[in-house]
C-alpha cells in the first residue's frame, strides 16, 4: 500500500482530525503571504522563473473570469446597427435562409430571347465529337458502327419513350442519366438538391442541347419551388436556370450555380 | 314554390335579435317575400332610429340576401320554431377598396419596420432599420421630416389617440417621444428597458385627455408605463418570466400583456397590480387584439373628420365612440399563439377561456378585431388569413391566395374590407361580405413588413424590406 493511502484509509475509518479544517483554513490563508514574501525575496533565475509562473497563472485566471462574465457583458457588436433589419415579430424567430426576390421573370425572359446569359462560367473548353461519342463496335462485321454512345451525363425527361433500339442512333446510357442537381444559391451561400426540369443550353451545340447532354458550363433549368422564391407579382417561381460548374461525367454528381 | 309564395297566410314567425343575442321587440309575423329591405325598415321602426341605419341580416350565420322564403328553402332552415334573425348594424359610411399604388417614396436606407397613420389620418410616420423616424406628407406624397435620434432599428411606433404625440421604440431599448407638429423630439430618450421594445400602446383618450401615459413592452420581460409629460417611467409591471410580445391598453383601464412564457397578464394601471393571469396557450403568445382596439386607437376621430379644440371635448367624443363600440357587453380579447391556436377571452369578467379558435396550421402572427367588433381576422405563417366571429369565436372563412407567410393585417374603418401584407411581396384586399379576394396589390419588390389602412379609409401605407414606402389609393 503506497504511503499516501494510509491517511486516506484512516480518514475513511475514523474521520478527519477535529482541528483539520481549522488548520487547513489557516494554512491556506498563510499561503498567499508566504508566496508574496517569496516573490520579493527570490533573486536571479529563481525569481524570474517564479515571476513567469505567476504571470501565467494570473493570465489564465483573467481569461476564466472573462469567460464566465461573457453572458452578462455588454458587447459592442450588439450596440452597433446591423444590416438586415426585421420587425419585432420576427426578431426572436430563426431566420431561414431566404433569397432576395431577384427572380425578375421579365429580365430572365429578355435574356432568354437574346440567348445570352451573364454566367459564372463564361468560357468552357470545347468538347470534340470523338470525346463526346464513342462508336459502337458490335455487330457482325462491325455493322453497328453507325451507332454512337454518349459518354457524358445526360438528362432524359420523365415522359421520354425510347425509339426501337434497333434504330436508335444515339445511346444515352442509363448509368449516366441524372434527374437531380446540387444547386448553390450564390447570395445565400447554400446548396439545395433540386430536380432538373430540362437542359436549356449546351455550349457545344444545339444537338447536344436537344439530346440533353450536361457538360461543364451547360445551362440547366431546375425546379426551385421549394426555395420559396416569389416574383414581384407574388407568384411562386417554379423553374430557374443554373449553370453546371463541374464535370459531371467525372464526379458522378451535378454541381451548379443558380443564375439570379 | 309559387303556391307557397302566393299564400298570404303562410307567414314565418320570427324574432329579431342583436348580435349579442338580445331580442328586439316581440315576435313578428313576417311574410315569405319579405327581404332585407323590408326587414331594414322594420328594424329601424322597432328601434325608433331617427335616421335610418343600414343593417345586415343573418340567419344561422348565413347572410339574408333575397326574400325570406327563398332563403329558408335554400338553406333548409326549419320554420317549426321561432326564426331568429340577427340584425348586424353596418357602418353608415362605405370605404372603397384601394386599387392602385399612388406613390412609391424612397428615402429610408434600410427595411421599413413600421408605418402608422395618425388617428386623424392627416399624418403618416414610419420607423426603419436605418435608425430614422420619418414623417411623410400625405397630400404631396413626399418626405416631410427625417429624424435621427435612435441608435438602432426603430421597431415600433405609436400615435397618441389625440394625435399630439408619437412614440417610437428601438432595438436597444430606448423610447423617444416626438412632437408631430414640428417633427422634433421632446427631450432626450427614455431609458429603462434593457432589451428591444416589442410593442407600444397609449392610454385611451376617454380615460385621460390630454394623452399622457403610454405603455411599452420589451424583450427583457417588463412592461413599463411612462408619462410623456413628466418624461419618466411611472410604473414597472414585472412578472413575466420571458419576453413580452404584445401589450394592449383596454378601455376599462386595464393593461393586457402577452408573453413568450405562454401567459397573458392583466394589470391594473393606478398601482400596477396584477389582476388576472390568463393561461391557456401551450406556446408563446404572439399577439393580442381587443374588440374596441380600433376605437381606442383613433380616439375621438371618426369618418366625419371633425376636429376638436379642447381636451375635454376630445374626452367626451372618445367616450361616446367607445361606448358605441363596446355596447353593453364586456371587452373581448383574442390572443394568437405559436401553438397555432387563438383564444377568445373576456378578461374583465373571468379568466376562463371563452372560446378556442383552432384551424391554423402554422403560428398566428397577427390578430385584429374589425372596427365594429363583429369579426376577428387572423394572419398566420401558413399563408392564410382566417375570419372568425368576434362574439362566439366561430370559424367563418379562410382567405387563401398568399404564397408566403402573412405578416400583418389591417381593417378598413367600415369593417367591410380586410387588408393583408405578406412575405410574398404582395398585399391583398379581401371582402368580408362575399368572403372573396377583392384586390391584389403587387408592387413591392420584397417582403411587406407592415401595412396600415388610414382611419378615414382613403389611403393605405405599406413598407417592407425593399426600403420603399408605398401609398395606395382607390
Amino acid at each position: 500500500m503506497p504511503q499516501g493511502d494510509h491517511i486516506e484509509l484512516h480518514r475513511k475509518r475514523f474521520g478527519y482530525r477535529p482541528d483539520y479544517f481549522e488548520r487547513k483554513r489557516k494554512k491556506d490563508a498563510r499561503e498567499v503571504h508566504k508566496r508574496a514574501a517569496f516573490a520579493q525575496k527570490a533573486l536571479g533565475i529563481k525569481g524570474k522563473m517564479f515571476a513567469k509562473k505567476r504571470y501565467q497563472e494570473k493570465a489564465t485566471m483573467k481569461k476564466t473570469l472573462a469567460m464566465h462574465s461573457e453572458r452578462s457583458n455588454r458587447h459592442k457588436a450588439d450596440d452597433e446597427v446591423q444590416e438586415g433589419a426585421v420587425p419585432a415579430y420576427l426578431l426572436d424567430r430563426e431566420q431561414t435562409a431566404r433569397a432576395k426576390v431577384l427572380s425578375n421573370t421579365i429580365k430572365q425572359k429578355r435574356k432568354e430571347k437574346a440567348g445570352k446569359w451573364d454566367v459564372p462560367l463564361p468560357k468552357v473548353r470545347p468538347i470534340a465529337e470523338d470525346e463526346m461519342f464513342r462508336v459502337i463496335k458490335s455487330g457482325k462485321r462491325k455493322t453497328k458502327q453507325w451507332k454512337r454512345l454518349v459518354t457524358k451525363v445526360t438528362f432524359v425527361g420523365p415522359g421520354f419513350t425510347r425509339k426501337p433500339p434497333k434504330y436508335e442512333r444515339f445511346i444515352r446510357p442509363m448509368a449516366l442519366r441524372f434527374t437531380k442537381a446540387h444547386v448553390t444559391h450564390p447570395e445565400l451561400k447554400c446548396t439545395f438538391n433540386l430536380e432538373i426540369i430540362g437542359v436549356k443550353k449546351n455550349p457545344n451545340g444545339p444537338m447536344y442541347t436537344s439530346m440533353g447532354v450536361i457538360t461543364r458550363g451547360s445551362i440547366i433549368e431546375v425546379n426551385v419551388s421549394e426555395l420559396g422564391l416569389v416574383t414581384p407579382a407574388g407568384k411562386v417561381v417554379w423553374g430557374k436556370y443554373a449553370q453546371v460548374t463541374n464535370n459531371p461525367e467525372n464526379d458522378g454528381c451535378i454541381n451548379a450555380v443558380l443564375l439570379v | 314554390m309559387d303556391v307557397v309564395m302566393a299564400n298570404p297566410t303562410n307567414n314565418i314567425i320570427s324574432v329579431l335579435t342583436d348580435p349579442e343575442g338580445r331580442n328586439l321587440g316581440t315576435t313578428f309575423d313576417l311574410p315569405q317575400d319579405a327581404g332585407p329591405k323590408e326587414l331594414h325598415a322594420l328594424v329601424n321602426a322597432v328601434l325608433q332610429n331617427e335616421e335610418k341605419l343600414p343593417y345586415a341580416f343573418y340567419i344561422d350565420d348565413h347572410e339574408l340576401l333575397g326574400p325570406l322564403g327563398a332563403h329558408l328553402l335554400k338553406n333548409k332552415v326549419s320554420v317549426e320554431q321561432v326564426l331568429r334573425i340577427v340584425c348586424q348594424p353596418q357602418a353608415v359610411f362605405r370605404i372603397r377598396p384601394v386599387t392602385r399604388c399612388s406613390a412609391t417614396i424612397s428615402g429610408h436606407s434600410e427595411a421599413i419596420l413600421s408605418v402608422a397613420f395618425s388617428p386623424d389620418s392627416k399624418q403618416l410616420a414610419s420607423g426603419s432599420g436605418d435608425t430614422s423616424v420619418r414623417f411623410w406628407d400625405i397630400n404631396t406624397q413626399t418626405p416631410l421630416q427625417t429624424e435621427l435620434g435612435h441608435k438602432n432599428w426603430v421597431l415600433c411606433i405609436a400615435w397618441s389617440p389625440d394625435g399630439k404625440y408619437l412614440v417610437t421604440g428601438s432595438k436597444d431599448g430606448e423610447i423617444r417621444v416626438w412632437d408631430p407638429s414640428t417633427g422634433k423630439p421632446t427631450g432626450v430618450a427614455l431609458n429603462g428597458h434593457k432589451k428591444w421594445i416589442t410593442a407600444l400602446v397609449w392610454e385611451p383618450a376617454h380615460l385621460e385627455s390630454p394623452c399622457r401615459r403610454f405603455a411599452s413592452s420589451s424583450k427583457d420581460g417588463d412592461v413599463r408605463i411612462w408619462d410623456a409629460v413628466l418624461r419618466k417611467c411611472v410604473i414597472i409591471l414585472t412578472g413575466h418570466t420571458l419576453a413580452v410580445t404584445c401589450v394592449k391598453w383596454g378601455g376599462d383601464g386595464l393593461i393586457y400583456s402577452s408573453s413568450q412564457d405562454c401567459t397573458i397578464k392583466v394589470w391594473e394601471t393606478t398601482q400596477g397590480k396584477l389582476v388576472r393571469e390568463l393561461k391557456g396557450h401551450g406556446h408563446w403568445v404572439n399577439t393580442l387584439a381587443l374588440s374596441t382596439e380600433y376605437v381606442l386607437r383613433t380616439g375621438p376621430f371618426d369618418h366625419t373628420e371633425k376636429t376638436y379644440k379642447s381636451a375635454d371635448e376630445i374626452k367626451q367624443a372618445a367616450l361616446a365612440r367607445y361606448n358605441v363600440a363596446k355596447k353593453d357587453s364586456p371587452e373581448r380579447l383574442v390572443s394568437g399563439s405559436d401553438d397555432f391556436t387563438m383564444i377568445l377571452w373576456e378578461p374583465a369578467v373571468s379568466k376562463q377561456v371563452k372560446a378556442r379558435m383552432t384551424g391554423h396550421q402554422q403560428l398566428v402572427n397577427h390578430v385584429y378585431f374589425s372596427p365594429d367588433g363583429r369579426w376577428v381576422a387572423s394572419g398566420s405563417f401558413d399563408k392564410s388569413v382566417k375570419l372568425w366571429d368576434g362574439y362566439t369565436g366561430k370559424f367563418i372563412a379562410t382567405f387563401r391566395g398568399h404564397v408566403g407567410p402573412v405578416y400583418q393585417i389591417s381593417w378598413s374603418a367600415d369593417s367591410r374590407l380586410l387588408l393583408s401584407g405578406s412575405k410574398d411581396s404582395t398585399m391583398k384586399i379581401w371582402e368580408v361580405r362575399t368572403l372573396k379576394l377583392k384586390e391584389d396589390l403587387p408592387g413591392h419588390a420584397d417582403e411587406v413588413y407592415t401595412v396600415d389602412w388610414s382611419p378615414d379609409g382613403r389611403k393605405v401605407a405599406s413598407g417592407g424590406k425593399d426600403r420603399q414606402l408605398k401609398l395606395w389609393m382607390s
